[in-house]
């Protein structure tokens, strides 16, 4: 990390290319019509929301390995005011925008 | 293929340029916080630049850069991706009727090029696919068209993230902008009630299970999150499970 290019970081990289070609063509890579098990079907509705949130959360609520002890963290309300508006205006561009303007005067101004 | 002349002489093609170019804007934005996110997360430019060019899928970058800066097993952060692009095995089994005409590389070239937005503009246009050879080349066209447009954005963007993000101190913070487009993503994707339940569980799972080794917590919270939902699925209300996608 830190600038270094390493050959591990590029083998993941490439194998999530793979992911890419593999989730988006799931269904047409091969000729013949198939179908998922009934309980893969399902998961698909829950699945793909959920792995956002495990990713985002803890991005959110935690600095160094543990849940934040203060109120006083940028993050929170950025990500707070960022989900309140996308409901309101139905944009993640919103989301970013206003994000941001909360996050960089709390972040720069007053070292939350 | 947009690069077949048959393609992109088309006149389907221009036009299917005109209908995603009002979409333009907000790819280019987010692929510019991408390319910042990368960078300021402490990737290189060259894994920032093949990351760019090679992934493609916005959101499973963004879930991704997390877990190899905490030098996360690869098997954890592609099943993280996986799970990020799963809604991508939900369209291909629509498009699946609009390609199987082509020849496989061709299905998995134009299937690889074809992303969120690109799917959404692309079925809105035709709701139907094409029943003969005419018709399916002009569908084709458009969606290149369609992609074509996508692809610059996005791309474009993203390399000029990572050249701004060289430039700006990390000091700043900008790498949170990544967050807060998975925070959006994230809530586009909480659009009927169980699924919001499902957010939250895996929300509070993966904070919990935090110190679970090799960034384990994301799976756990995947699982526990999803066989939640099974169980609940069951023992509510019809109206409250929502249509499905």
């Amino acid at each position: 990390m830190n600038g270094q290019t390493d050959p591990w970081t590029l083998l993941v990289i490439v194998g999530l290319a793979g992911i890419t070609v593999l989730t988006r063509c799931f269904f047409f890579i091969l000729d013949r019509p198939w179908s998922l098990p009934g309980w893969a079907h399902r998961a698909l509705h829950y699945a793909p929301v959920a792995a956002l949130a495990g990713v985002v959360a803890p991005e959110v609520m935690m600095s160094n390995g543990h849940f934040v002890a203060t109120w006083q963290d940028a993050r929170l309300f950025a990500a707070l005011a960022g989900a309140l508006v996308f409901f309101w205006r139905r944009s993640v561009l919103v989301t970013l925008l206003l994000g941001m303007a909360v996050y960089l005067p709390l972040h720069l101004g007053l070292h939350w | 293929m947009f690069f077949l002349r048959e393609i992109h002489r088309h006149p389907e093609f221009p036009r299917g340029m005109r209908a995603t170019a009002g979409v333009a804007p907000g790819i280019a934005a987010w692929g510019l916080m991408t390319g910042v996110a990368m960078v300021k997360s402490g990737m290189s430019v060259v894994e920032a630049v093949a990351m760019t060019l090679l992934v493609y899928a916005g959101s499973s970058q963004l879930a991704a850069i997390p877990l190899i800066v905490a030098s996360a097993p690869a098997w954890v952060i592609w099943a993280t991706g996986f799970c990020v692009n799963l809604r991508f095995v939900v369209f291909s089994l629509h498009l699946r009727e609009y390609f199987m005409h082509m020849p496989r590389w061709r299905r998995l070239v134009t299937g690889f090029l074809t992303a969120d937005l690109s799917y959404a503009v692309f079925t809105h246009e035709f709701p139907e696919p094409a029943r003969d050879p005419a018709g399916r080349l002009a569908q084709e066209s458009f969606l290149a068209g369609n992609y074509f447009v996508t692809w610059v954005a996005w791309t474009g963007a993203s390399l000029a993230g990572v050249a701004l993000g060289n430039l700006i101190p990390s000091a700043w913070g900008l790498g949170f902008a990544g967050v807060l487009c998975l925070v959006g993503i994230l809530c586009s994707m909480a659009n009927t009630p169980l699924r919001i339940v499902a957010a939250l569980i895996a929300g509070a799972a993966a904070v919990a299970a935090y110190a679970l080794p090799l960034k384990l917590n994301i799976v756990t919270a995947i699982a526990v999150a999803v066989i939640a939902c099974f169980w609940l699925e069951g023992r509510v209300p019809a109206q409250l499970k929502g249509r499905p996608a």
